[in-house]
């Protein structure tokens, strides 16, 4: 069982925030593992997983608490691959210094195959992963997009041993 | 493109590299004319910063015109004439609206590389590392530009590149020194370093009412700079047997009000302290050698301010926390807040209250910026300031 609790603090209105967060389509343009969510009605989702070796893992997943402004809680259908769920929550931070954005996710990783792929999928430090995703959001959240740098190309959240020397990619290269 | 490349500790090359790219919707891509080598280079290039990468593209400190932008830059356009501030900063973040520009919370995309080391990041900056992100940087000919609608600053009223380049980096950073020592009538100010930071430091101490700045070195033609350009006192350190003390006695026992460091982790020095933090740098039980700042500690007035501009990387040893403590010294610091300086010193070069031209000692093409390094590193040739032309 993994267990996630990350924080972070955004410089914009907590309806602002919370609206982008409730639209679970725009979860994949800051966490990095995630390759698509459809939303459904009814407060289900599809979701999409990047897993290793160029696969993926799907589950279905749905709303179970929802507070405007407040929090968004999430749990996988019964039945999945890949039991998870999620919460988190917005609240004012003090002065005027935006919104604190609080994240708890639970993965319990079943025996097997599909154990292993999770591990893998958030790799050997999980709150790592959740820490440069929210770093990525407050990105996205702040300044409209993922910072990119020559050596980077791909954002925070790549480690140090897969980083370019600081030269403009190949044309190719291009993400 | 040619650029100023990174190939190890002591060793960079002007080599073929590709063109830049537009990454983000708000960079820009500069076509660079002028652009310089800074102190801080040479931090990079003696190995003292830890993350870089052979191949980094080097410079900070560069100028020029706009090339292409990208879909989210509505205020530039192709053809503008741009000096463009080292630091990147993103214009949204609390930071940045606070004027703490150096402490832009989303630029760096190496942040948590520099929270494990510094416990939280600062922002990202042009050729400097990969503790700044990882950005290529100005000596070369084009650079990318990220948050291009927020950085870059036009100039449009004929002042030449020589004039207006080094509000990049080294003309705020000096003003930022002086700024912090919040000076107040009748004040001294020392100032460790006549290096090109050193020295637009003096001059804005003068600027913002000094009484009296004492510059410290030991290069006798910067201290001549130091006194007939910036109209400091001088004091050459290898020619007293203490600073402090000699500081000490210049102002009747008082010490300077202010004290600022403009020499950084790479201070040279003599005799046993000396040793003591080359042995330990060499070791890599210290990253970095404070003989300036511990004697601008010592030397500073009770209940004065040490401001620290000189650049620091790590960790360093035997800083008289005590002396700090029981004399009520504050210390101020930063990496230059380098955007809320440009506007407000580019009227001050208009006014013509201060000339930035005046630390330029070597003019070169960008091909010779090895050449450049070298000169600069050991202070050959009378050398204060090297600018490339690209
Ligand atoms: N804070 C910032 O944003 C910022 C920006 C630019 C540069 N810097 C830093 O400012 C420092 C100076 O830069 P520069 O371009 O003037 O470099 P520089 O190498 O030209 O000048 C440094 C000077 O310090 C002198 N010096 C060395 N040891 C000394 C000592 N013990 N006492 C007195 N003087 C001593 C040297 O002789 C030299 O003249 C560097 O550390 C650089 O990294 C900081
Ligand atoms: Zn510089
Ligand atoms: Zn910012």
């Amino acid at each position: 069982m993994l267990h996630v609790k990350k924080g972070v603090t955004v410089n914009r209105p907590r309806e602002d925030v919370y609206q982008f967060w409730r639209d679970l389509e725009n979860l994949p343009r800051f966490m990095q593992h995630l390759e698509m969510v459809e939303a459904a009605d009814g407060g289900r989702s599809h979701w999409v997983a990047k897993a290793p070796g160029g696969k993926t893992v799907e589950w279905d997943a749905e709303i179970i608490e929802e507070r405007p402004n407040e929090l968004i809680a999430w749990r996988s259908l019964a039945g999945s691959d890949v039991r998870n769920e999620g919460a988190v929550r917005f609240t004012q931070a003090p002065g005027d210094r935006g919104t604190e954005v609080h994240v708890e996710l639970l993965y319990d990783a079943p025996a097997g195959r599909a154990g292993a792929t999770i591990a893998k999928l958030f790799g050997e430090e999980p709150s790592r992963q959740i820490r440069d995703d929210l770093r990525r959001f407050k990105q996205v959240m702040e300044t409209g997009e993922i910072v990119r740098s020559e050596g980077n190309l791909e954002g925070a959240g790549q480690g140090v041993l897969k980083q370019r020397a600081a030269q403009a990619p190949e044309a190719e290269a291009r993400p | 493109m040619k650029a100023t490349c990174w190939m190890g500790k002591g060793s960079v090359e002007v080599r073929n590299v590709p063109d830049p790219k537009i990454l983000n919707q708000r960079d820009a891509i500069v076509r660079i004319t002028s652009t310089a080598i800074c102190g801080s280079d040479l931090h990079l290039y003696n190995g003292f910063i830890p993350t870089m990468k052979k191949g980094d593209v080097l410079g900070h400190e560069f100028m020029g015109e706009v090339v292409e932008v990208g879909h989210g830059v509505k205020n530039l356009k192709v053809g503008d004439r741009v000096v463009v501030p080292f630091t990147i900063a993103c214009g949204n973040c609390w930071h940045c609206q606070h004027d703490y520009w150096s402490l832009c919370e989303n630029s760096n995309p190496n942040a948590a590389l520099a929270e494990t080391m510094m416990g939280h990041a600062a922002s990202g900056a042009f050729g400097y590392s990969h503790l700044t992100g990882g950005f290529a940087g100005g000596q070369a000919e084009f650079a990318r530009v990220p948050f291009a609608d927020v950085g870059p600053l036009k100039i449009e009223n004929g002042l030449s590149d020589e004039q207006v380049l080094f509000l990049s980096d080294i003309l705020p950073t000096g003003y930022m020194g002086a700024e912090m020592c919040d000076i107040k009538p009748g004040d001294t100010v020392a100032v460790w370093g006549c290096g090109p930071v050193g020295l637009f430091a003096i001059k804005s101490a003068y600027l913002l009412g000094a009484e009296r700045v004492i510059a410290i070195d030991r290069f006798e033609y910067r201290l001549t700079m130091a006194r007939e350009k910036c109209g400091a006192d001088t004091v050459n350190y290898e020619e007293v047997d203490s600073v402090t003390e000699t500081l000490i006695e210049m102002t009747a026992r008082r010490g300077p009000d202010s004290c600022i460091d403009a020499v950084g982790m790479e201070a040279h020095g003599h005799g046993l302290e000396y040793m003591y933090d080359r042995t330990k740098q060499a070791l890599m039980l210290e990253s970095d050698r404070p003989l300036a700042l511990r004697q601008a500690i010592l030397a500073c007035r009770n209940g004065g301010t040490v401001s620290v501009i000189g650049v620091y990387g790590g960790l360093v040893d035997k800083v008289p926390l005590g002396t700090i403590m029981n004399r009520s010294l504050t210390i101020r610091s930063g990496q230059c807040h380098v955007h809320r300086y440009m506007r407000p010193l580019l009227d001050r070069i208009e006014k013509g209250e201060i000339d930035p031209t005046m630390v330029i000692t070597h003019r070169m093409p960008l091909g010779d910026a090895a050449k450049g390094y070298d000169i600069f590193l050991n202070k050959e040739d009378n050398c204060e300031k090297v600018v490339l032309s690209a």
